[in-house]
């Protein structure tokens, strides 16, 4: 009889435990000034965490100074909500369930293609079902290029240049390389790593035929410690460059185990340029490690300079670098599409966001009603020594601590990197 | 040619680097029957260890001191934690080391953050030992292999020659009967789960700037070697030896041949899984393993 009365009793404690946050979080958003919340749905805990917090970090921040300007619709404040995804489209679909039911009507994503393709599903389904509940989807960095062609949705605004805009752009300087003569092709096996493969393949055939495709590898994400066969196995093709998506540990293995064996190739990547691959590549891999990004500290006439060096002083240990310029860039033009529409409204601030044109810190961009695909300019950079390490005068500022510092290749303005798009778009 | 030799060459000094893994591993599960879930979390120690002393000291000083530390550390879990959860039996012991594994990891967050530190191969043994034919081959890839085997030669010394090696050997099969010729078992069990601690320190020490040390690389390593001590016979230490190598050099051959499989599948594309398939159709064919003794 105990027993059963201590269980009553212990799920009567934990029901009221659970219930109490809810009524709490119920409670409010009804208010008008109250703030505008936006879920940020990305991994906190678990091996990508890293990425994820640098991502939070750095929103917050952004927040800040758009509150510390007013905030919007004449004095109400934007404030970020995060949720651990720990990078599973599972996960995310629960912390998407818990957004709604905190009544938050923004997320925003970026760690995973997977991830964000199951959010766009469910975001479009909730959408349907729920009329003037609507939730609104702000993707800063899933870089599928399907979010923006057959998948795409009026409820998805991606920030990021996706994998084949980044490709184009890649592609359009590595042709003028004459010296380039064979390529090899290294990528992680899931939707991402095929989709950079073959963008490469198809752009490269177009711009520069002659260029011999001498080895295509996919090998499982996060998974390999020792790349080093891999690398035997470039060198062994003869390969003078190898492009590559890989991210986070991927990266830097691969470039550290070619520094080993003494590969001596340009690295065309995507993501060698921050979390922790700078720190891990080491001053060895100056001058070879190129990074096609939005934005790097160095570039020339940085109207984004004295923002940049105010969040490294504010910036957690461990992570001091300013990253997502697009971060920045979408939570301004989110708070101008609010001001635009006159109203928080989901529905409201997607129509005022479409075809929105904005003076950004890199020059202007617009984000393309036809797909919501954010056209802007992009940059090349090759990582070399530091000014402070004896590399050339502009490169200033080095990435993480680690001596590596960008200096932009070129600069590739936003027509020539936007591809067309296959999107139908359906619009409520 | 060259290729295989250089191929040939990577296997090894992976496959070795997984014997250093798995060799404590086995040991352990060897003498006290405890499958340690916080074995590969004792690598990761071992590397934030290296990584601080030698900031500090210097890298020679803690290829010493890490393991060691590393080691007392896991004496120090036997002797308050494990010892104590013995009693209760084996699923007991399991959940202990399991949950051991994410106190470590989140303990590691606290300290050291969540990105990866900055622990570098030492001036000295970077660059290249010697040449083939182009391609390199780095002296800390030497150092590696000069490492495990140094490490395998001094295991099986201290086993098979010294008085608490044959006391281990004992106190493994006949515990009662050692217990009653006057040795402390106990103690014999803390001072097996601290070997086993700083062997796997020793390997983080090796392997944290051959790779890059950073949170998650106590999970990245804990499938392979587990894969590696099954193939090799839970216990065995022999066993794990040739597992490890086995599974490091079918790696990277199967790196490096494209030979196209079923649904446009590359060899090179399903190397990764291969250790795994292995462990699965050779637990059908041979449950205790390639060395084992125990059934299951």
């Amino acid at each position: 009889m105990t027993v059963t009365r201590r269980t009553a009793l212990a799920a009567a404690v934990s029901l009221s435990l659970c219930a109490v946050p809810a009524l709490v979080l119920g409670q409010g958003a009804k208010d008008s000034k109250d703030p505008i919340r936006i879920a940020y749905i990305d991994p906190l805990s678990g091996g990508m965490a890293n990425v994820g917090e640098q991502g939070l970090a750095e929103f917050r921040f952004d927040l800040d100074q758009i509150n510390k300007r007013g905030g919007v619709l004449g004095g109400r404040k934007l404030e970020i909500v995060p949720f651990d995804n720990k990078v599973s489209p599972q996960e995310s679909l629960n912390q998407l369930k818990r957004v709604i039911d905190q009544d938050i009507r923004f997320i925003t994503q970026g760690n995973g293609s997977s991830v964000a393709g199951a959010l766009i599903e469910a975001v479009n389904r909730h959408n349907e079902r729920n009329p003037g509940k609507e939730i609104l989807f702000l993707n800063y960095a899933a870089v599928d290029p399907a979010f923006t062609n057959d998948k795409c949705s009026f409820w998805h605004f991606r920030f990021d240049a996706n994998s084949d805009m980044k490709m184009e752009a890649l592609t359009t300087l590595l042709a003028k390389d004459k010296k380039v003569k064979k390529v090899y092709l290294i990528n992680q096996d899931y939707s991402f790593g095929h989709a950079v493969r073959k963008a490469a393949r198809e752009d490269l055939a177009r711009k520069r035929p002659d260029i011999e495709i001498v080895g295509d590898d996919l090998h499982p994400l996060a998974q390999v410690k020792d790349f080093s066969p891999y690398v035997a196995k470039i060198k062994a093709s003869g390969a003078d460059s190898v492009i590559t998506g890989n991210w986070g540990n991927d990266m830097s293995l691969l470039v550290k185990a070619g520094r080993d064996a003494g590969l001596n190739v340009d690295w065309y990547t995507y993501y060698a340029g921050g979390l922790g691959t700078p720190t891990a590549m080491g001053e060895a891999a100056a001058g070879h490690v190129k990074i096609i990004a939005e934005y790097h500290s160095n570039v020339a006439n940085n109207k984004a300079a004295k923002y940049d060096a105010e969040y490294r002083k504010q910036a957690p240990k461990g992570n001091p670098d300013f990253y997502y310029l697009r971060g920045k860039l979408m939570l301004d033009m989110l708070a101008a599409a609010i001001n635009k529409a006159g109203s928080a409204d989901p529905k409201a601030v997607a129509y005022a966001l479409e075809g929105m044109k904005y003076e950004g810190d890199m020059g202007e961009v617009e984000m393309r009603k036809t797909d919501h695909q954010l056209i802007q300019p992009l940059y090349l950079f090759t990582l070399v020594k530091s000014a402070a390490k004896g590399g050339p005068k502009e490169a200033k500022i080095d990435m993480e601590g680690s001596g590596l510092a960008p200096i932009t290749d070129a600069r590739i303005e936003g027509y020539v990197s936007a591809q067309p798009t296959s999107c139908q778009m359906k619009r409520p | 040619m060259e290729f295989v030799l250089v191929q040939t060459l990577n296997g090894i000094s992976y496959g070795l680097l997984l014997f250093m893994l798995s060799s404590g591993l086995t040991l352990v599960f060897s003498l006290m029957g405890v499958l340690n879930f916080a074995h590969a979390s004792f690598y990761m120690m071992g590397a934030y260890f290296a990584y601080q002393i030698s900031s500090k000291i210097g890298f020679w000083p803690a290829l010493v001191l890490a393991p060691l530390f590393v080691g007392a550390f896991g004496m120090l879990v036997e002797r308050f934690g494990l010892r104590r959860v013995h009693r209760h039996g084996h699923v007991a012991e399991l959940l202990f080391t399991f949950g051991l594994a994410y106190l470590i990891e989140e303990a590691t967050h606290l300290i050291w953050g969540r990105s990866a530190v900055e622990y570098r191969v030492p001036p000295e043994l970077d660059g290249p030992l010697f040449q083939i034919v182009g391609s390199q081959y780095p002296i800390y890839r030497g150092f590696m292999m000069l490492v495990a085997v140094a490490m395998l030669v001094s295991i099986w010394l201290a086993l098979t020659r010294t008085r608490i090696g044959l006391v281990i050997q004992a106190a493994l099969s006949h515990p009662q009967t050692v217990e009653a010729l006057g040795h402390n078992v106990p103690r014999v069990f803390m001072l097996v789960f601290g070997g086993g601690a700083a062997l796997a320190g020793l390997a983080g020490v090796i392997g944290g700037n051959a790779f890059v040390t950073e949170p998650g690389m106590a999970a990245a390593v804990g499938p392979i070697i587990f894969v590696t001590v099954v193939v090799g016979g839970m216990g065995s230490l022999a066993g794990a030896f040739i597992a490890s190598l086995l599974i490091g050099c079918m790696q990277t051959f199967a790196i490096s041949l494209d030979w196209p499989l079923f649904f446009g599948l590359k060899l090179s594309q399903v190397a990764p899984v291969l250790p795994y398939l292995l462990m699965v159709l050779l637990l059908i064919v041979r449950p205790k393993g390639l060395m084992g003794t125990r059934e299951g």
